[in-house]
């Protein structure tokens, strides 16, 4: 049995920004035993999944695994790659594996085997367990998870743990493609594969899942470097300005998390509770204390995003104090207007009034004091392009024929930027943020085997 | 910080922390964290107990039932809170997919220095 792994972490999102190469080639002088990187995030938005399309330009993605390919080939050690190209769908696992055959052929690399595992779920499946009466328990305050919800979705993936990366470390694979994981268990699983203690393995992939984000200072994109024991963690900054501090590694333990005393995935969960961080070196902190906490059963969590309609966006500034003290009779003249001609349902309006309320909405302490100049921009959604475009047409025109008693701007109360309506990407929205229960951690998932 | 206790009765939190910030926890979530330089300033606002879950409800105008998590977390120096949002991020009329905007009315939290 190993005494020690370590882990290089080279980005936090793979293919979002390209990889910096300082630091990454600093690491590889480490001999490390795995490269292992997450392209997944659910920041970007319900789109890319909904749509089934990219967040990030398939030439950045192919910058990030060249360089990852390359350096594990030449090291002869295993890499692993999750959330294939943002979102983990099918579609993104076969474009990363084209990718990673089309590097070995340009660079000639010898034979080495591949595996990529499937997490897309099929909604007839997922609605067959609710006919069968199977509850899906919704996340985050949502209700058990609904037919109705389904059928609004486009794309459903499930999100992997440890259990299938494991499977196919011990099948041998050189090269894993995963589609949508936990950022955590491509870290975890090589640690816990080698035979190392399971809360240890598991906030090794806490802490390294954002690679430089737990360094300081503030940089995105270069590696760190993970050392389990089977004693301690410890993760060193690999850039020559970055330190991983006592107060980098724990403030990111609470980062994107509601509470930053556990982290759950499939099979259980990890207690944070009493991690002790302590300064090793100038550039490495160890933590020693997490603890894995097993459930008693399977529960895999689905994500899940359907279009909403097609959208278009219109863009007016207003400058009159006397209309901006009564802007909001502005914008209920230009609803009712686009009411009259459309109803009250079937389509969404709405107005961001930037300069105002703009970027925290309903949020916005200061939503009530009349600023010097507003932007709006005014967003119209609908089931067809063509009623997007009218709905957002008509409000828009409307805010310039608002009809307000005393104004004195009798040639229309707002600015143009442009006097036409741009038409937006579909929105989408998050439909399904639940976890499923299943008899074993592998069943939603399908691993397949190449030789390249 | 100990001249401007002799002069002056209150500070923003915004002079206190060292980090204030806000980003999605999920689809459905928006978290802050409230990060200290060193432990006398953490504890200094921790102790105050000025960050509370009516006040944070009535300083974004929103029902406190929709603050989920306030939990002090002291590895980090770190006060952090957790609110629902009213749609998933990025649904039609949401204005901030990554929720890495809703941070700064914490700017003015007044916190007794003395």
């Amino acid at each position: 049995m190993k005494s020690r792994l370590k882990i290089i972490s080279p980005t936090g999102h793979l293919g979002f920004a390209p990889m910096k190469l300082e630091s990454f080639r600093i690491g590889l002088k480490e001999n490390p035993d795995y490269i292992c990187a997450d392209s997944g995030s659910d920041d970007i938005g319900p789109k890319p999944l909904g749509s089934d399309t990219q967040a990030s330009p398939v030439k950045w993605q192919e910058h990030d695994l060249e360089h990852i390919l390359l350096a594990t080939r030449q090291l002869n050690i295993p890499m692993i790659i999750g959330s294939a190209c943002d979102t983990g769908t099918n579609r993104g696992v076969d474009l990363y594996v084209n990718i990673i055959k089309k590097l070995a052929r340009k660079h000639n690399l010898p034979r080495f085997k591949l595996a990529c595992i499937y997490s897309q779920q099929s909604k007839d499946v997922i609605l067959e367990k609710l006919k069968n009466g199977i509850e899906i328990p919704g996340l985050d305050g949502r209700p058990p998870l609904t037919e109705e919800d389904v059928k609004k979705t486009d794309n459903i993936v499930a999100v992997m743990g440890v259990h299938p990366i494991i499977q196919a470390l011990e099948a041998g694979a050189d090269v894993i493609i995963c589609g949508r994981s936990s950022d955590v268990a491509i870290f975890a699983a090589p640690a816990i594969k080698e035979g190392f203690p399971k809360g240890l393995a598991y906030y090794l992939g806490k802490v390294l899942e954002c690679a430089s984000f737990c360094a300081e200072p503030y940089m995105g994109k270069e590696s760190v470097l993970g050392i389990i024991t089977h004693e301690d963690i410890k993760v060193r900054a690999l850039h020559p300005d970055a330190r991983c501090t006592v107060a980098s590694v724990s403030s990111h333990a609470m980062y994107e998390r509601a509470n930053p005393f556990y982290e759950y995935f499939v099979g259980g969960r990890l207690n944070m509770t009493h991690c002790k961080y302590e300064q090793y070196d100038y550039k490495t902190t160890r933590i020693t204390g997490p603890v894995f906490e097993p459930a008693e059963k399977y529960y895999v969590k689905l994500e899940g995003a359907g279009k909403v309609g097609e959208r278009y966006f219109g863009i007016a500034g207003i400058r009159d104090p006397y209309t901006l003290e009564n802007l909001d009779k502005v914008l209920e003249w230009a609803r009712n207007e686009v009411k009259a001609e459309f109803g009250d349902t079937g389509y969404q309006l709405h107005f961001h009034v930037f300069g105002r309320n703009g970027v925290m909405e309903e949020l916005e302490p200061l939503k009530y004091i009349t600023p010097h100049e507003v932007g709006i921009v005014v967003e119209g959604v609908a089931p067809t392009a063509e009623m997007a475009e009218m709905i957002t047409m008509t409000a828009t025109r409307q805010i310039f024929y608002a009809r307000l008693p005393e104004v004195k701007g009798t040639a229309g109360t707002c600015a143009y930027l442009i006097d036409e309506v741009l038409k937006g990407s579909p929105a989408y929205m998050w439909t399904i943020h639940h976890i499923m229960p299943v008899d074993t951690p592998t069943e939603p998932f399908k691993i397949n085997y190449l030789e390249v | 910080m100990n001249n401007m206790r002799t002069r002056r009765k209150e500070m923003r939190l915004v002079e206190l922390a060292k980090t204030i910030r806000s980003k999605n926890a999920g689809p459905d979530r928006i978290t802050f964290d409230i990060i200290f330089q060193d432990k006398e300033h953490y504890e200094l606002v921790k102790k105050s107990q000025v960050i509370n879950k009516q006040q944070i409800a009535k300083l974004f105008g929103i029902d406190e039932s929709r603050i989920t998590d306030l939990v002090e977390f002291d590895p980090a120096n770190a006060i952090k809170f957790t609110i629902a949002r009213r749609h998933p991020s990025g649904s039609p009329g949401e204005s901030d997919t990554f929720g890495s905007q809703q941070y700064p009315p914490l700017y003015n939290i007044k916190v007794p220095i003395q």
